[in-house]
């Protein structure tokens, strides 16, 4: 049976990485033959962002149990600090690609940082307790983005808190400007570039789910007294999950702020991460493809419901009622069940 | 199993919201009126904009909204210059202005209105750049939107030309010499006003007391921002910010007996038209705006009666920036002996060459005129409350 | 003196807060769901009562009484349609469907009254048109809406704790918020019960939102969404579930915000009042007045 099982997962992480790669393909092809549209052309790195925070905030509802609500601060770090860096280097690396990667990666260096700062304090909490301190963080991290500045010059980087005290020297340039965010980035990311971070992200957490540390944190998700009893160090293994979920995170954040050529604190706010939440509890708790689904096409959906015009948002708002509904009615899924072979596996994590 | 389920789900909405993405050419949204001249093939400039239609500041959005469908009306009624308008909801997201942006090109937008506010504007116009479509934006004031666009222009004052503007009416007019300010920390609109307010008044001598701070979701109660403004014996509180959390502070120093000088911005216009807002409070605050709704000139009164009979509110400076917007498209393509079927490029070129040398007259001034940068050279009016009106005050 | 005046300044805050709150750990204590749709039950109810008054010149007490007939309503047929079907699936799912509920009611509400804000009316003006009680020669001022708001809120918080502890159908809800099948067992109407919850709630969103927007007089579509959030946030903080809790979390909530503004930085007030609720959950993990469930094994 064990083996069975482990041979199911593979597969299914398999196809994960197929259909990622074969939409990525279909796409590149549609673009290149310029039969999409600008508006889905101009979604896709966005989309990307959205499929990578999905997956990464599903490692930390899905796989490790606890509520988050405050991802989009992990975003707002990676996309600051990414961008930050991006700007410095401007100069120093004129290869657009490579700076990029740079930037991915200082801002997942960040982000980790915050999370494993975050996760001491937090990861000693449960439940609603952690989430609403989960939601502190992120508003505290909105808050400060709002009155940091940042600047650049020939003595490195300034930095000042609550009013613009950097005074650059001639020729610096200030990068971050308090509430006014960042200003003039420079457009580097690419379609390509998201889906090479969605790839990084999918082998990065598949791999952490179906290693020992992976089971381990399942296994604090499903009895965390019985885990804790045999021996697993529940501190680590939840820190592991957290800082993960915190690097991948502030990658796409650095991906998403390079898409636009401005960038303020307040768009990660608390309604991002609830948006992010919804991709991964639509998607299914633990399951990446369905994350993945569920970002791609709760991010289409309102621009699809641009005919409606006045009645969009309210349209968009009956969709995900009934979609929620609909994907938890007992006579619906039993229907579907029977085209399953095998019996149907019960209670999901919730 | 309920992966299945999910995923199944899922793929099926993916598919209908690819299905609705692709070519549709032709959707003329419910609530906005079809202009008369859209029928003739071709005969119509395609002319676009984005803006917050919904969300907290779907207010700025409608008004821009508004305005240019009457003017576009307006203008189609006429014969000569046709317009078919469209506007794209950006819910006041830089992300979903781009969103937007892109929706409008695929519609075959030739001109552009950019965004209504600032940072979606920033975004927007970054991509009208890259595409070169002019546009030219009612509202979006921050330096950010036009700075190192050669095709981007305004028709509201940049911030910065309004805190300057501000500082130096104060000290020439003998206005206060303790000054307050409160503004709103997490607004580029606000915070653009606030510095350089803060710089000039610096230069002119006067002494600012107090400067303190308000967010989104902190709006509600400005009692610590008013007593320290009292506490520092400001006899002149400037607020660079919108009407909406102005009317809450004028109500509170009211209920706290605190009775300074009041000085508003641009923003601030719209406060005596909110419903069931009480004027006396609103008494005798100074703001320097473009526009004037109580205005005996008769363009001004023609469009505020247009603007209420057809959407039942008096017209705020946005929707009369953005009717001046239309208008100056008008007269730009009319010089320029612009056609519909020129490509945006071409109507690029020459708009840029237009409104770089024109002079235009407009609701909300006269004789405005534009840089080379795209910022509008407009004289503010100073205006003050008097018995739940605006009064010129010089 | 100052400090008096930022200390009345916060409990006034405050005790908008730990209204919402109130309603908020209702719904939480005994369906044992977040209720993310709360705010804009209350941003529903200041509309109504706002133009029962305005428009059509009712009294403000019959506005008020019918803001609480459609709020309970609407509460009811929320839960009837969106919360219900729910009942056997994962919080989470919930928690998403209450969020999508929470956009309908923000979105038909813009549809429905736009998005200008209106200006509430306000009631608690005396006789001689004043707007409150002054002290020590006019140096301190407390106004009617903040007295009127905390008598309010300690009347509901009272009524709440004896309708749970001694009647019939309070005893209910706790038996249905300890364990659903069990009180089934024993004869409880769980539906209906759960269903009765949500009126309460609602009702109180009700009055909340009149509250609200007596003191803080502006109104539109997203007007309850922030204080929503921060209400939710004082429930958790004075330990969700327990009804003194969220009066105490939301008063002291309401003045850590004034006090932060006041004597920190108005910049960085959301920081520290955030902040210093992550350090009281640090101490105290199930809130100030919250009960520690010891797990089992």
């Amino acid at each position: 049976m064990k083996s069975l099982k482990l041979n199911k997962t593979t597969r299914r992480n398999y196809l994960t990485y197929l259909l990622v790669i074969l939409a990525y393909v279909i796409l590149q092809i549609l673009g290149s033959t310029g039969s999409i549209s600008s508006s889905l052309k101009g979604m896709l790195v966005p989309i990307c962002a959205y499929i990578v925070m999905a997956i990464s905030l599903n490692l930390t509802v899905g796989v490790l149990g606890e509520l988050s609500l405050g991802h989009a601060g992990f975003m707002s770090m990676g996309a600051f600090t990414g961008v930050t860096a991006a700007i410095a280097l401007q100069d120093a690396i004129p290869a657009a690609p490579l700076r990029m990667a740079i930037a991915l990666a200082v801002g997942a260096a960040f982000a980790a940082l915050t999370g494993f700062l975050i996760g001491i304090p937090v990861l000693r909490l449960n439940g609603d307790y952690l989430a609403i301190v989960t939601l502190a963080f992120g508003e505290i991290i909105k808050s400060i983005f709002n009155n940091l500045y940042v600047g650049v010059d020939k003595k490195g980087l300034h930095m000042s808190l609550l009013s613009d005290k950097t005074s650059l020297s001639e020729g610096g340039k200030l990068i971050i400007a308090g509430p006014m965010g960042i200003g003039g980035i420079q457009k580097i990311s690419t379609f390509t570039a998201g889906f090479i971070l969605v790839m990084i992200t999918l082998i990065v957490v598949f791999h952490l789910v179906n290693s020992r540390a992976g089971r381990a944190i399942m296994a604090i998700r499903d009895n965390r007294i019985a885990a804790e009893s045999v021996g697993v160090n529940i501190t680590k293994y939840k820190m592991m999950a957290f800082v993960t979920s915190a690097a991948l995170a502030g990658a796409a954040g650095a991906l998403f702020a390079m898409n636009y050529s401005t960038i303020v604190a307040n768009k990660f706010d608390f309604n991002t991460s609830i948006l992010v939440l919804v991709f991964v509890v639509l998607g299914g708790l633990g399951n990446m493809l369905g994350s993945i689904v569920a970002a791609a096409a709760l991010t289409i959906l309102p621009e699809a419901l641009r005919q409606f015009s006045d009645y969009r948002m309210l349209v968009y708002a009956i969709v995900l009622i009934l979609v929620m509904l609909a994907t938890n009615n007992p006579t619906l899924k039993s229907f579907f069940s029977r085209f399953k072979p095998g019996k149907s596996h019960g209670k999901e994590a919730a | 199993m309920k992966k299945k389920f999910f995923a199944l789900m899922m793929a099926m909405l993916m598919v209908l919201s690819l299905a609705a993405c692709g070519g549709k050419e032709d959707p003329p949204a419910p609530g906005t009126d079809a202009p008369a001249a859209s029928g003739e093939a071709g005969g119509a400039f395609k002319l676009g904009g984005t803006g917050p239609l919904t969300g907290g500041a779907a207010i700025y959005g409608n008004a821009v909204k508004n305005g240019a469908q009457i003017a576009v009306d307006e203008i189609n009624a006429m014969g000569g210059i046709q317009f078919e308008l469209k506007y794209e909801d950006d819910t006041h997201d830089a992300e979903k202005a781009v969103n937007a942006y892109n929706v409008l090109k695929d519609w075959g937008m030739q001109i552009s209105m950019g965004s209504v506010t600032s940072k979606p504007c920033e975004a927007t116009s970054a991509e009208t750049y890259a595409d070169r479509i002019f546009a030219l934006t009612p509202s979006a004031s921050t330096t950010g939107t036009i700075e190192g666009k050669d095709n981007m222009f305004q028709m509201c004052f940049m911030d910065p030309n309004q805190g300057t503007a501000s500082a130096q009416y104060i000290s020439d007019k003998g206005l206060g010499t303790k000054i307050a300010v409160i503004w709103k920390n997490d607004d580029p609109y606000s915070k653009g006003i606030h510095d350089t307010f803060t710089a000039k008044a610096g230069e002119l001598g006067l002494e600012v007391v107090s400067d303190t701070t308000f967010a989104d979701g902190n709006d509600t109660d400005f009692s610590v921002q008013l007593k320290n403004a009292q506490d520092a014996g400001a006899d002149l509180v400037f607020l660079p910010m919108y009407y909406q959390p102005a009317s809450l502070i004028l109500s509170q120093a009211n209920s706290m007996s605190y009775a300074p000088k009041w000085f508003g911005v641009d923003g601030m216009d719209g406060i005596l038209t909110m419903e069931g807002f009480d004027t006396t409070l609103a008494e005798g605050v100074m703001l320097l705006t473009p526009f004037n709704a109580d205005s005996t000139d008769e363009r001004t009164q023609n469009f505020v009666a247009e603007y209420q009979k057809r959407f039942g509110e008096v017209p705020n400076q946005f929707a009369a920036d953005a009717y001046d917007c239309v208008y100056a498209y008008k007269q730009a393509l009319e010089a320029a002996g612009a056609t519909p079927d020129m490509s945006a490029e071409d109507l690029c070129a020459a708009m840029i060459e237009q409104f770089t040398s024109m002079t235009f007259d407009g609701l909300t001034g006269d004789g405005m005129t534009w840089d080379a940068t795209g910022a509008v050279s407009k004289s503010p009016k100073g205006m003050v409350i008097e018995n739940g009106a605006y009064v010129g005050l010089d | 003196m100052t400090f008096l005046n930022f200390l009345i300044s916060g409990i006034s805050l405050g005790s908008i807060y730990a209204i919402i709150a109130l309603g908020y750990t209702m719904v939480y204590g005994i369906a044992k769901m977040l209720n993310f749709a709360h705010g804009d039950v209350i941003m529903v109810g200041a509309y109504i009562c706002f133009y029962a008054v305005s428009r059509f010149n009712l009294p403000p007490l019959v506005g008020v009484i019918l803001a609480m007939i459609v709020c309970t309503v609407l509460g009811m047929v929320v839960e009837r349609l969106a919360y219900k079907p729910l009942r056997q699936a994962p919080s989470l799912a919930v928690l998403i469907t209450a969020i999508g509920v929470s956009y309908f009611l923000q979105n038909t509400a813009l549809l429905l009254w736009s998005s200008n804000p209106k200006v509430f009316p306000s009631f608690f003006v005396s006789g001689s048109g004043g707007t409150g009680v002054e002290l020590f020669g006019g140096q301190l001022k407390i106004s009617y809406v903040t007295l009127f708001t905390i008598i309010i809120c300690v009347i509901i918080m009272l009524a709440l704790t004896w309708f749970t502890g001694k009647t019939k159908m309070g005893k209910a809800m706790r038996a249905c918020s300890e364990d659903k099948g069990a009180a089934q067992l024993m004869g409880i109407n769980v539906d209906a019960t759960i269903s009765m919850t949500f009126a309460i709630g609602s009702g109180l969103a009700a009055i909340a939102g009149v509250l609200l927007c007596s003191a803080y007089p502006t109104l539109v579509p997203t007007t309850g969404s922030m204080p929503g959030i921060k209400a939710f946030t004082a429930a958790v903080f004075g330990g969700i579930g327990s009804i003194p809790g969220a009066f105490l979390g939301g008063l002291l909530l309401g003045i850590i915000e004034i006090f932060a503004k006041a004597y920190i930085s108005t910049q960085l007030s959301d920081a520290v009042v955030f902040a210093v609720l992550i350090i009281v959950l640090l101490v105290k993990p199930a809130g100030l007045l919250g009960k520690q469930i010891r797990e089992k094994v």
